[in-house]
């Protein structure tokens, strides 16, 4: 009885702090969820390989993931990367952040970007304005390993005035599992 | 075919000439005298829905759903777009397209991305705007982009020089059309001062198996020739509990694109405005648009 | 009246052969611009050449011009009736007859225009007023149709009575024609001049240069049609009246001259950012390695015409001869339905709001429904005046046929 009272205030109180707007912890939005980091599919956890491996802390040229091109920062892998706990990163301060978490890796030098990107500037939500929405991680956008954004084949140019009738049909593609349509001209 | 189409809706009277041929005579009576949206119980709004949504169905065999809900409480919708990540790709573009069932042939599409030239005049009058530039791949280097849709006035000059009411602004900010009630005189696009407002130029065609069914009368509900549309921050969508985003932000690779409730201080274009400089597109013509333009960078 | 009915079809019919000949050119245009009109409403109006770009084209440009020589009842009006010329007092009705022409193509070419012409009742049963121009547009148009229909009615029924009309009845239509023909020109000036967005028609001299224009191409055209008519028909028409219109266009060229050389000047002067549009009429426009220039032969030419036809108005000499007279007219109205047409209309939507640039020139559609709505136009006046000139000759009456003076009325 006790027990169920305490937790009512307590949740009233977290209520009252959400209303706020103080709730934001590290824990970031409970009202929102963010989506997966886009793992290469069979790499992670990385200690299914790294748990046997001992541990190199020297800055080199790796002989293993060849495919990553590193450009960030000082291109060195254990400065995000535990070298201790392999399935996490780390911060500056050698604290441990999952790699679902890892935007309070990025904000340690991006910091400004961070703060946009949680009051919904930076980086995009899909979903409901006024309901759940799902936000994308950092790395759903930008490759961590090298976060310039690539440039884009872009859709076809519209129709000038003079043209637009000259459509031969809308046939699909496909951009992010969304399907949409788009013209194919007569030549 | 089109001879005896024509000779048809000859027949029929000259009504019959700006209406579909193959509608029956009591349908095409009931689409002449249809009331203004306005002024419609919402009864008689639901009727009309549904005499749609049967026309639509006898047509292609599709069966859609035309919304006629109103506006929600305390939401006034704004729009933030982000010209430094914006790349230019007109994904946006045709996720609007998509979404609300516009022409395909004729060619109708809300959104016009504007490439300029970094360093050039841009803002005010746009004449050095490239709207039909062809790269591999965007950005092109030293250029950045601007894609303009309607801008949602709150003094829209739209609304105020049509001469029959068929545009008006929502209580939540979206100006809309009723397609029935326009007359197709095209003021509006004569005072639009972003080239927002598009003319149904030919019957518009849309593959039934591409139309989105999920539409609202306001919106993007199957259109007909000679009348004006618009962009409604995709009405059908965003006008739920819960809405959806806009087709447009949510398609957008860079995530340019803020959309949300001007009214609630925590949506992400209300924290746009108070954290970042936002600037509206033609503010010397004092038409405030909901439209907010700003660099995060 | 069944009498009166009959006599007026036997009237009507009645012409030789040069009068069939006419006839029939209105009709075949008047068939080939129905046929294209089908043709449009069947397609839309994609068989025309505007876009989303250009919105409005050759119709509205063509409906801008009208209003203006809807002007020419008001040029012959205010001598007459107010003044009491005495030559011009004579030829009034016609100015009204030209005014019911004009105005009835403009609501014509309005209709043309429109994507749904069905539906244009929406109008009446929900009308955006105040607030809309258009609104206003359609009261001062079918307003001043009335009024002038009326005089124009009231003169001719009181005529076949044989008597001449009261001005206690004049008088106060003649005191409305007047504010009401300037508001048609300022109404449809404003509905172009109110839109912020066209910084080409933003500018507050286009209410007063449609004035001045209007009264040049309104008087020219009926100084062209008074000189046909009294060759073709028995209609008497005084050099005296003709010379005095002629003189009146001379001021309003001027002063039409004058506005556009002060928006010129303006224009190329301050060279801001809303030079574009003025550059497009006279130099053409550079843009995507394209030099966009279809207008700028029509505004040079447009130009050419009005200065020469001021030049050789001013000149009371080439004024008074009558070739001289018609060159400068035809002159005039080459000039003022360049300016006051296309070179209205097409400029304000170049560039576009968004910066575009597209070379509009009509349809072959475009073309053949304003050539079928000139020949409407023309077909009314021609049957106008078979109407009233029977009736002024006293030989269309309304008085039984025994009673008849032989003498025909003097008003």
């Amino acid at each position: 009885m006790k027990g169920k009272f305490c937790a009512a205030v307590i949740s009233a109180v977290v209520l009252l702090f959400m209303l706020h707007g103080l709730a934001v912890s590290e824990e970031g939005f409970p009202k929102f969820t963010t989506t997966k980091p886009p793992f290469t599919e069979g790499i992670f956890p990385c200690t299914s390989c790294h748990a046997a491996m001992p541990p190199n802390k020297e800055k080199r040229v790796l002989g293993f993931h060849t495919e990553i091109q590193l450009r960030h920062g000082d291109n060195w892998c254990l400065n995000c990367h535990d070298a201790a706990n392999r399935d996490m990163l780390h911060l500056a301060s050698g604290e441990l952040v999952p790699f679902d978490k890892l935007y309070q890796v990025c904000g340690q030098c991006h910091g400004n970007i961070l703060r946009d990107w949680r009051i919904g500037i930076h980086g995009k939500r899909v979903g409901y304005w006024n309901g759940d929405k799902t936000y994308s991680l950092c790395v759903n956008c930008h490759n961590p390993h090298s976060p310039k954004f690539k440039p884009l084949k872009p859709l076809p140019v519209p129709a000038g005035p003079t043209e637009i009738m000259k459509v031969k049909g809308s046939v699909p593609v496909t951009i992010e599992e969304k399907k949409i349509y788009i013209p194919q001209y007569d030549k | 075919m089109k001879r005896r189409d024509f000779i048809k809706s000859a027949a029929i009277g000259l009504g019959g000439l700006l209406m579909p041929a193959d509608k029956s005579d009591a349908s095409l009576w009931e689409t002449f005298f249809q009331k203004y949206f306005r002024e419609m119980t919402p009864e008689e709004k639901k009727s009309v829905a549904k005499r749609l949504e049967k026309e639509y169905k006898d047509k292609t065999g599709v069966s859609i759903d035309i919304k006629t809900n109103e506006a929600l409480p305390r939401v006034k919708f704004g729009y933030g777009l982000d010209l430094s990540r914006c790349i230019g790709c007109r994904r946006c573009v045709y996720a609007c397209v998509t979404e609300n069932n516009l022409s395909r042939k004729p060619q109708v599409q809300y959104i016009t991305v504007l490439e300029f030239k970094s360093g050039e005049k841009w803002v005010s009058d746009l004449e050095e705007s490239r709207k039909y530039y062809e790269h591999e791949t965007v950005p092109e280097p030293g250029h950045f982009y601007m894609p303009v849709q309607c801008q949602q006035c709150d003094r829209p000059p739209c609304v105020k020089v049509c001469p029959t009411g068929a545009t008006w602004k929502e209580p939540d900010g979206i100006v809309v059309v009723d397609y029935n009630w326009c007359i197709g005189c095209r003021y509006c696009m004569a005072a639009c001062p972003y080239g927002a407002r598009k003319f149904n130029w030919a019957d518009p065609q849309v593959p039934p198996e591409q139309f989105n069914p999920n539409t609202h009368y306001l919106g993007n509900r199957p259109k007909f020739k000679g009348h004006v549309e618009k962009c409604t921050f995709c009405i059908q969508r965003t006008r739920e509990n819960p809405g959806r985003y806009p087709a447009c932000v949510e398609i957008c690779p860079v995530g340019a694109r803020k959309f949300g409730n001007l009214l609630d201080p925590e949506s992400e274009i209300s924290q746009c405005i108070e954290t970042k400089r936002v600037f509206r597109l033609k503010e010397e013509l004092n038409t405030n648009p909901s439209f907010y333009y700003f660099f995060s960078l | 009246m069944i009498e009166f009915i009959i006599d007026l079809i036997r009237h009507i019919i009645k012409g030789n052969k040069m009068y069939y000949l006419w006839l029939s050119i209105l009709g075949f245009f008047i068939a080939m611009g129905a046929i294209a009109y089908f043709g449009q409403v069947d397609n839309g109006l994609i068989v025309t050449n505007m876009r989303d770009q250009v919105s409005w084209g050759f119709y509205i440009s063509n409906f801008t011009f009208f209003v203006g020589v809807a002007a020419a009842a008001v040029m012959l009006v205010i001598p007459s009736y107010i003044y009491n010329f005495k030559p011009i007092k004579e030829i009034v009705l016609f100015g009204e007859m030209m005014a019911v022409m004009a105005v009835t193509m403009c609501i014509l070419f309005v209709v043309c225009d429109m994507g749904k012409p069905l539906y244009a009742w929406h109008i009446m049963l929900h009308p955006n007023f105040p607030a809309s121009l258009l609104v206003w547009d359609v009261i001062v148009l079918n307003g001043y149709l009335i009024i002038n229909l009326s005089a124009v009615t009231y003169v001719l029924y009181r005529a076949a009575h044989g008597k001449e009309y009261k001005m206690s009845i004049m008088w106060p239509i003649v005191l409305l024609s007047i504010p009401w023909a300037f508001s048609i020109h300022t109404v449809t000036a404003f509905l172009y001049n109110g839109l912020s967005s066209r910084p080409f028609w933003n500018a507050s001299i286009v209410a007063p240069r449609f004035i001045a224009s209007a009264l040049c191409s309104g008087p020219a055209l009926m100084i062209l049609v008074f000189q046909i008519a009294r060759k073709v028909s028995e209609v008497e028409i005084s050099n005296e009246a003709i010379q005095k219109i002629a003189e009146l266009i001379a001021y309003a060229m001027g002063f039409n001259l004058f506005l556009y050389a002060a928006e010129i000047f303006k224009e190329f002067y301050s060279q801001s950012i809303h030079l574009a549009p003025m550059d497009y009429l006279f130099f053409g426009l550079e843009k995507g390695g394209v030099h966009h220039n279809v207008l700028v032969p029509f505004t040079w030419i447009a130009l050419f015409c009005n200065l020469t036809a001021f030049i050789m108005f001013l000149n009371s000499k080439m004024r008074n001869k009558f070739f001289s007279l018609n060159v400068a007219c035809v002159l005039i109205l080459i000039g003022v339905y360049i300016e006051k047409g296309m070179g209205l209309i097409v400029p304000g939507f170049i560039p576009d709001t968004l910066g575009e640039i597209y070379d509009y020139l009509p349809s072959a559609t475009e073309l053949l429904v304003t050539a079928g709505i000139w020949a409407i136009g023309a077909l009314i006046y021609t049957l106008m005046i078979k109407t009233a000139i029977p009736i002024y000759k006293g030989e269309l009456s309304l008085i039984p046929k025994g009673q008849r003076r032989k003498v025909p009325v003097h008003h």
